[in-house]
């Protein structure tokens, strides 16, 4: 094994972290501001993809203007979502699978067949590369990076305004924020629409980066989107305020793909990945749970408080 | 002010569940009224609150409020009239916001939310000053995240995010009944305040008789889902728990006091 291509690999590793992180963001809106564990994901991130391979290959449409569309797509999935939950009462959950498994469907539909490769045509990543002379993961890397920093910036911004502060809320403490005059219903609609929004997009350009768009390229999306904000949360926890927080999904995602870089280096097969992102998940649901029920054991004593 | 004619409301309809919670309910409020309401436990009492808030819908009649009719409004459209503080002091305050941050949220109850900054400068100096008021030690953890306070310091907190900007109506369900008894106290002459110097219209329900007898200037009492008794200005100044007690088995004929409100 050489230095070299190790390097490469972590590289080109970085990269995709920060192209799924836009996913990761998304995911971090239901997951952590809305407190919904939203299923749809699997299922907006191959409509992302696959809607923009459809345009760009078979239409021949501008890459940027496909990724547009590949986010509205996301947001059309969120809002089918949003309906189900909001305005038939069906768990969040259940609504998720609903729309994702119904989107496997709608995906294939929209591709004609199961994949779709992009190997002559131009993605946004493609010209910068021509025009810079960097090399295409490190073109990815950057544009994506870029991508990133403007979608937190308009999270943040977005989050610190009226709607946003009742989304917020409303992720917090339903009751309340009803009680204060805010259709609920409708604040959920949009955090919905957004993740959605920003997954379809992540699964648009990750489809240009690696240059094909797959029926099942958002298998287990869900459970990436989960472990990389757990390892955000514990690489960054420290730091309280929002903007940093939105960060730490973005370095959790980096870091996440780095570590599957490094194993898949060692050896491990791929396939085996989605195992070890979900033992990644359990155990950080796992552990605070664990180490609270120890605490309480340990600090039981029988004699009362002189004993202890 | 606020005009309740004939509501009803039956939950479990057609099941063994099946409850008449409000049985024809008709009342009347004047502007200004301070009513306290007592009763036994499914009295309906704070159903009658849940109604107003639009928490369930009603059956039956009409709930009109300042002019208003409000019976089939969606409850966060009724959150523009109305100031609730509930019994649970965690259902009231956003536990993960800011102490401003909730403050800011209850200013713009029942105003359409747009993308303007969600809390503005001026704002947070008033927050200094009403908050310096409650006297709970808060003017100076305005950038605090309310789940680090006490239940009381929640409650009072929540008060104060109810009438920020004035309800024409305000729902206090036993709002003091988690609380200890010298917190509940201090919550209880901070709503008597409150009421009296915004001139509010208030319901309040509590399981204590001395504190029905002693605030506001009107009292009614609830059994079974129907109003059974309803007294006001001097003669509700004059009565006495023995007085309810007596009322209470007049009308309805039952056991009326469980020991909560015996000992209270």
């Amino acid at each position: 094994m050489n230095i070299g291509g190790i390097l490469l690999a972590l590289q080109g590793a970085a990269s995709q972290g920060i192209l799924w992180g836009v996913l990761v963001l998304g995911v971090y809106i239901t997951y952590k501001i809305l407190d919904i564990a939203d299923l749809t994901v699997d299922g907006s991130f191959a409509l992302g993809g696959c809607v923009c391979a459809t345009l760009v290959v078979t239409h021949g449409m501008n890459p940027v203007l496909a990724l547009v569309i590949a986010t509205l797509a996301g947001m059309i999935a969120g809002a089918v979502t949003g309906l189900l939950h909001t305005a038939f009462d069906i768990p969040a959950i259940l609504a998720g699978i609903l729309t994702q498994i119904a989107l496997w469907s709608i995906n294939l539909r929209i591709m004609g067949k199961s994949n779709i490769p992009l190997l002559k045509t131009e993605t946004i990543f493609s010209g910068f590369v021509e025009a810079t002379g960097l090399k295409s993961s490190q073109a990815s890397g950057l544009i994506g990076l870029i991508i990133a920093v403007v979608i937190i910036i308009a999270l943040y911004w977005f989050f610190g305004t009226e709607i946003g502060s009742a989304l917020r809320a409303t992720g917090n403490n339903e009751d309340m924020i009803r009680a204060l005059g805010v259709n609920t219903k409708m604040t959920k609609m949009i955090a919905l629409m957004l993740s959605n929004g920003l997954v379809g997009l992540s699964g648009g350009l990750v489809c240009q980066s690696q240059k094909y768009a797959d029926i099942g390229m958002g298998t287990g999306a869900i459970v990436i989107g989960l472990a990389a904000i757990v390892i955000g949360d514990v690489l960054m926890g420290r730091f309280r305020s929002f903007g940093s927080r939105l960060a730490s999904a973005i370095v959790g995602s980096v870091v996440y793909f780095l570590i599957r870089a490094v194993v898949l280096q060692l050896g491990m097969d791929a396939n085996d990945m989605k195992l070890l992102s979900a033992i990644i998940v359990a155990l950080a649901l796992c552990i605070p749970v664990s180490l609270n029920k120890y605490r309480a054991k340990r600090a039981y004593s029988e004699g009362g408080e002189k004993n202890a | 002010m606020l005009k309740i004619s004939n509501v009803s409301k039956t939950f479990n309809i057609g099941t063994i569940n099946e409850k008449k919670a409000l049985r024809n309910i008709s009342l009347h409020l004047e502007p200004e009224d301070f009513v306290t309401i007592i009763g036994g436990n499914g009295a309906g009492k704070s159903t009658m609150l849940n109604m107003i808030a639009g928490v369930y819908p009603i059956d039956s009649g009409v709930i009109n409020l300042d002019g208003v009719n409000i019976s089939r409004l969606p409850e966060y459209a009724r959150a523009k009239y109305l100031g609730r503080v509930f019994q649970d002091p965690m259902r009231g305050t956003a536990a993960d916001m800011e102490i401003q941050e909730n403050l800011a949220l209850a200013l713009r109850r029942g105003q359409s939310r747009g993308l303007r900054w969600g809390i503005s400068a001026e704002e947070k100096e008033q927050y200094k000053k009403l908050l310096t008021r409650l006297d709970l030690g808060l003017e100076n953890r305005l950038s605090s995240k309310v789940g680090l306070l006490s239940g009381g310091q929640r409650q009072a907190l929540t008060l104060l995010m109810a009438t920020l900007k004035k309800p024409k109506l305000l729902l206090l369900d036993e709002h003091t009944a988690a609380l200890d008894p010298k917190t509940a106290k201090k919550v209880l002459d901070l709503t008597e305040e409150i009421i009296t110097e915004n001139h509010l219209t208030a319901l309040m329900v509590t399981h204590n008789m001395k504190d029905a007898i002693r605030l506001g200037n009107r009292l009614i009492m609830m059994n079974d889902g129907e109003i059974i008794y309803d007294v006001r200005g001097e003669e509700k100044s004059r009565l006495e728990v023995s007085d309810l007690l007596e009322k209470f088995e007049q009308a309805s004929g039952g056991e009326f006091a469980n020991d909560r409100m015996l000992l209270s």
